[in-house]
């Protein structure tokens, strides 16, 4: 009987006990889960910065945007036909399981159909971008003038010649080649009007280190401040200037010169000049007398 | 453990001994085959991983809990991938969530293992785990995607990782399946599959309602071997099915946890489990005989006590 009680008693003690224990537990639980929750929340910030080398696919959202939009599967990987995209593993300083590609090994090769945007199930690939045109992947930047054979006088023009879209996102401009004196040189220019970012021209560039690089548009842009207007073109798109113009200039010269402004300095006018022998004698010596002498 | 154990007298074949199991592992694996035939063979079946795939250019299938993230990271994702999850959580809503876990996550195959050889080994060193913390880490997961709108648990879910990581390269990514191999086997029983993974947890939430069940019908003729709970990666869910008779509890295993593995059917000399519905859940013999109502559930910690006391 007593043993009976004495048990009884044990398990209402040891209730207790499992009640302490059960909340002990939770909380241990809790702030386990809310370590690990604060240390991937941390890590996932620490890594989704994304390498300057390191292209999305095309039509890409926006970097932070796209990191809550992939899911990883990589379809765009599996429909691009020149293996062009890669999908990243922890090795990579890319986010884990997401699709990107290096220009310098395989760059984009901009197919009509847009295979890689077409496979995203989930629109992290924006279904908007129909003509791969209209993509941009990054901007093609010529970033070192110093060793781009173009900028030493030379005919190199690769770069020019691949691109996907010549004459439209990169083309030549012309300017004088100040070290012969007498050639010209021709400038690959990239307009990011019309640069996809497919890294093409990064890919062929002869150089050991590519002198084109292709870099997020974040990078490679400047950004005009919306207050700004070129003069010259609202003139012309006004028809006539805006402002008012410079009242004429007016020098303060001696009465009868005039002021040469290609270094012959004061001119006498040719009408004040005193004709030394005029025709007539007399009128001199009238006008000599008419000097107040 | 199982050395200490008195050895059950099974005059059942060896096949009925090991065929869920053997279907299972068969399944993984043929699942992986699949996804592997593309890159390997050139016969693109189905494309993709886990998380997203396409069969046979025709049918998508995503996980339906990475697009949750991803819905609350603020993405309207598009359509290709919200049938694809529908379609994911119709299919383990109405076969049992977990059976995801058993049939198809490869990262089962890792714990699995590592389970069978802490058994080999004898290896006791248990941290033990809350069972709740996966829920707690499924929400934490869900919460952390809406604050950083990020696909938050992609970014360590071992599960994408193993699986995408064969088909697409690994990298690095087979030290995390070590770690987690090396944790279960001498760190914590079961810890990932039963404890930590949220995705598990996810999946138990969405077939909490499914139809195919593993019922123990044929529970009058258990002679508490305790061989089931022995292989059970869940032992907490057979409990009131196989015990609960007095309390008028039914024989179907109705706990969420149950990843419909079958182990138990293999395992069980008596037969008294088998697969079937939830539906008919009555007590064959006397409901009305039913008990006080107080469930009969075994403590987990007395397995734990015993196990290490044996």
């Amino acid at each position: 009987m007593t043993e009976g009680r004495d048990s009884k008693k044990k398990r209402t003690g040891s209730g207790k006990a499992s009640r302490r224990r059960f909340i002990s537990d939770t909380a241990k639980m809790g702030c386990g889960v809310l370590l690990a929750g604060l240390g991937l929340g941390a890590y996932t910030r620490k890594t989704s910065a994304l390498p300057v080398q390191a292209l999305r696919p095309p039509g890409a959202l926006p970097e932070n945007d796209f990191l809550g939009a992939c899911i990883r599967c990589g379809l765009c990987v599996r429909d691009c036909p020149f293996d062009t995209l890669k999908l990243a593993t922890l090795n990579d300083d890319v986010v884990i399981g997401t699709p990107y590609f290096t220009a310098r090994d395989i760059p984009c090769e901009m197919c009509d159909d847009v295979p890689c945007v077409a496979a995203c199930p989930t629109g992290a690939l924006d279904p908007a971008i129909t003509d791969i045109d209209d993509s941009r992947m990054g901007l093609a930047v010529l970033i070192d003038e110093e060793t781009c054979l173009n900028f030493q006088g030379l005919r190199c023009d690769v770069c020019y010649r691949q691109c996907p879209l010549i004459e439209k996102a990169i083309t030549l401009e012309l300017r004088h080649n100040q070290r012969s004196g007498m050639h010209t040189m021709f400038i690959p220019t990239v307009h990011s009007d019309a640069c996809t970012g497919c890294g093409k021209c990064e890919q062929v560039c002869v150089l050991p280190e590519a002198a084109i690089k292709v870099l997020p548009i974040a990078v490679a842009k400047g950004m005009s401040a919306d207050h700004y207007r070129w003069g010259w073109e609202e003139k012309q798109e006004a028809g006539g200037s805006l402002v008012t113009p410079d009242p004429k200039h007016q020098y303060n010269l001696p009465e009868g010169v005039d002021y040469d402004l290609q270094g012959e300095g004061l001119i006498p006018k040719k009408q004040s000049i005193p004709e030394p022998f005029p025709e007539d004698p007399l009128k001199s010596l009238n006008q000599g007398s008419g000097d107040g002498l | 453990m199982s050395k200490s154990r008195i050895e059950v007298i099974d005059n059942r074949s060896w096949w009925l001994q090991n065929r869920w199991l053997l279907l299972r592992r068969t399944t993984q694996i043929s699942i992986l085959a699949l996804f592997l035939l593309g890159p390997l063979a050139g016969i693109w079946i189905i494309k993709g991983n886990l998380n997203s795939s396409l069969t046979l250019d025709f049918l998508p299938l995503t996980d339906p809990f990475v697009l949750l993230q991803s819905w609350l990271a603020d993405h309207q994702f598009g359509t290709t991938a919200a049938i694809g999850a529908l379609i994911v959580a119709a299919f383990y809503f109405l076969i049992g969530g977990r059976a995801y876990c058993g049939w198809v996550c490869p990262v089962n195959i890792v714990t699995d293992t590592a389970y069978w050889a802490r058994r080999r080994l004898g290896l006791r060193g248990n941290t033990k785990l809350h069972r709740h913390t996966r829920y707690w880490l499924l929400a934490a997961s869900l919460l952390l995607s809406a604050i950083t709108g990020y696909v938050a648990w992609e970014w360590i879910n071992p599960v994408s990782i193993l699986h995408r990581g064969i088909i697409f390269g690994m990298g690095s990514g087979w030290f995390l399946i070590l770690g987690i191999f090396l944790f279960d086997l001498a760190v914590s029983k079961r810890g990932w599959c039963s404890h930590l993974c949220p995705m598990g947890a996810f999946y138990s939430l969405l077939g909490s309602h499914s139809t195919i069940r593993i019922r123990a019908d044929n529970r009058d003729a258990c002679d508490k071997c305790m061989d089931c709970f022995e292989v059970c990666p869940e032992p907490l869910v057979i409990s009131p099915a196989l015990f609960g008779k007095k309390d008028g509890i039914g024989p179907v295993i109705n706990e969420i946890n149950c990843t419909n593995c079958g182990r138990c059917i293999d395992v069980c000399s008596k037969e008294v489990f088998h697969f079937g519905t939830r539906f008919d859940n009555k007590d064959p013999i006397s409901p009305e005989k039913a008990g006080d109502g107080n469930l009969t559930r075994l403590n987990p910690d007395q397995f734990e006590h015993k196990e290490a006391t044996t």
